[in-house]
């Protein structure tokens, strides 16, 4: 029998979580303020958004941000299920311990050695920094998340049954593309879309890598917001999280529809 | 085993190849490259920074470059004594919140884990959510709250309170690191919790415990790990954060992060930018191997 949380507990779940939120909410509410003032309400007003339609250089931002995001997402995808795949199927292989160190580091090491060891290399490599040096070092920040992701949903999955496949005359490759692929296709779908997110979201890694013409909407943003907080931030902001919190409702409902699995035992 | 069989080794081995080499080149090789920049000197040139390697020149190049390297950064480094207080007050800075992280993470992960099985799930995805929404904007979400004229100052002047100043304060920092990194804290502890077999704080009652003593010989000591998981995950990116500091603290927080940024995109100091990097990472590699070892046991 589970007993219920104490009152303590109760009382910094509670808080915990209105601590969380009521920052967001406040933004969200502020998009909507009349006033110039973020922090004074002068009625309600969808001015704010009206003139970020009207700003051709966060529209470029965010469509910059868009084409980094989709196509390094994508990227990290495909390597996160290679070594997903690798470390879960792939048994005691030379290298191993260098493989998952390489793999299992970005996920804490601080952003700015990242950025500033990706910057390096594209100088010595004599690369022109822009959207593809962002795009490529996106990918490689986000594949670590995306191999996490894959790798606990793959080593859930029922090998055998993907054995069963190859004993009915499959090769590997067919088997792993026609069995186990559509099983692990929520946690890839979900492993892409928290690439993306935190592509969309990356200022460090991209202030380092980026280079003229290719200025990404956190770049753009935290330009703005050195020159002070303004509505019009809040309003992209608003927009930004409707985007993302759409997106994880959706991630979220396919998730559920597919999580009764077919090897259940 | 069936998964050793072979054929599916045999895959399993080939998929390694691509990320393996991606991660060399994107990974390894810039590490090398920044532990190099950081033994150079400062060029007006561009890139701003010399010896480079002339492969046309052969050994004779190798030679040339390797005798420019020198630990001449480092030492002036060692000598300003604004990296020493920025390096100390850095780690400073990330155990402090890391404390508080666990003070306020540990009842909300207990909380959770201890709520009814209907409710559980949405609350670890009430806790997983913000993580999903711009960091960036959710720091800056804390501006117009701790502005002098801010919302915080507007609500405590209406319950009549003093107000307080914590914009491009140390406290400010302090908030946006526990704000930020709060669901890396929750979610590492609730797994641990959530897994506990609860009849073991039962069998300590039974025995005598009274509830709080059963707690502090019972289920935490059984939570380390994931108290261990949850500390490194916030701590070691909190020493190198760089957005938390530099909008809410104020131009005297010193903060490695920021002092990278500086040096490399103000003061354009690449060899300086990297120093300082790697004495980041010399200091956070064991951290990190440690927490590469917990990770396996405490995360959802």
């Amino acid at each position: 029998m589970r007993r219920g949380p104490s009152p303590f507990v109760a009382a910094v779940l509670g808080l915990g979580l209105v601590f969380l939120y009521a920052p967001i909410v406040l933004l969200v509410v502020y998009s909507f303020n009349a006033s110039r003032l973020v922090t004074v309400w002068g009625g309600a007003s969808t001015r704010w958004y009206a003139a970020l339609a009207a700003d051709d250089q966060m529209l470029s931002a965010i469509w910059v941000s868009l084409r980094v995001g989709v196509l390094s997402a994508s990227l990290a995808t495909l390597l996160g299920l290679s070594a997903a795949v690798a470390l879960v199927r792939g048994g005691r292989f030379r290298g191993r311990t260098a493989f998952s160190g390489m793999i299992y580091a970005p996920l804490v090491m601080p952003e700015v050695i990242l950025g500033l060891s990706l910057l390096l290399l594209f100088v010595s490599a004599g690369a022109p920094r822009g959207f593809w040096t962002v795009t490529v070092s996106h990918a490689t920040v986000t594949l670590c998340y995306a191999t996490v992701v894959i790798q606990a949903r793959l080593a859930g999955f029922d090998a055998r049954i993907e054995e069963a496949a190859q004993d009915l005359g499959c090769t590997p490759l067919q088997a792993f593309v026609k069995v186990t692929l559509p099983n692990i296709a929520p946690a890839v779908a979900a492993a892409w879309m928290l690439a993306f997110t935190l592509s969309l979201d990356d200022l460090v890694v991209a202030s380092f890598t980026s280079g003229p013409g290719a200025t990404t909407l956190p770049m753009r943003l935290y330009s703005q917001v050195r020159l002070g907080v303004n509505p019009e931030i809040n309003a992209v902001s608003t927009v930004l999280i409707g985007v993302v919190a759409a997106a994880v409702a959706l991630a979220y409902a396919i998730q559920q529809r597919r999580a009764r699995p077919v090897n259940a035992g | 085993m069936s998964a050793d069989r072979p054929w599916n080794e045999r895959l399993g081995r080939s998929a390694v190849v691509i990320p393996y080499l991606w991660l060399l080149v994107f990974f390894a090789v810039p590490f090398l490259l920044v532990a190099k920049l950081s033994v150079s000197h400062t060029a007006l040139a561009m890139p701003p920074y010399a010896p480079r390697l002339d492969p046309a020149q052969g050994i004779a190049g190798l030679k040339a470059f390797a005798h420019g390297l020198d630990l001449e950064t480092y030492r002036r480094l060692a000598q300003d004594r604004l990296y020493l207080a920025a390096y100390l007050s850095s780690l400073a800075f990330a155990a402090v919140a890391t404390s508080i992280l666990l003070a306020i993470g540990y009842p909300m992960a207990y909380g959770i884990a201890r709520s009814g099985p209907r409710l559980r799930p949405a609350m670890v995805m009430a806790v997983i959510l913000p993580f999903w929404t711009s960091f960036l904007i959710r720091i800056y979400a804390w501006i117009a709250i701790l502005k002098p004229a801010g919302l915080l100052n507007q609500a405590l002047a209406a319950l009549r309170l003093p107000t307080v100043t914590l914009l491009d304060t140390n406290a400010g920092v302090i908030l946006g690191l526990v704000y930020a990194y709060l669901p890396f804290m929750v979610l590492p502890l609730y797994a641990v919790l959530e897994r506990q077999d609860e009849r073991l704080v039962e069998a300590a009652l039974d025995l005598g415990c009274t509830p709080a003593r059963a707690f502090w010989r019972v289920t935490f000591p059984l939570s380390l790990p994931g108290v261990a998981a949850g500390a490194l995950l916030c701590f070691i990116p909190m020493v190198g954060e760089f957005v938390v500091p530099d909008l809410l603290g104020g131009s005297r927080t010193l903060m490695l992060g920021r002092t990278i940024w500086t040096e490399f995109f103000a003061d354009r100091d690449w060899p300086a930018a990297s120093a300082v990097a790697m004495v980041m990472l010399a200091t956070l590699v064991t951290p990190i191997l440690l927490f590469q070892r917990r990770r396996a046991e405490a995360l959802p």
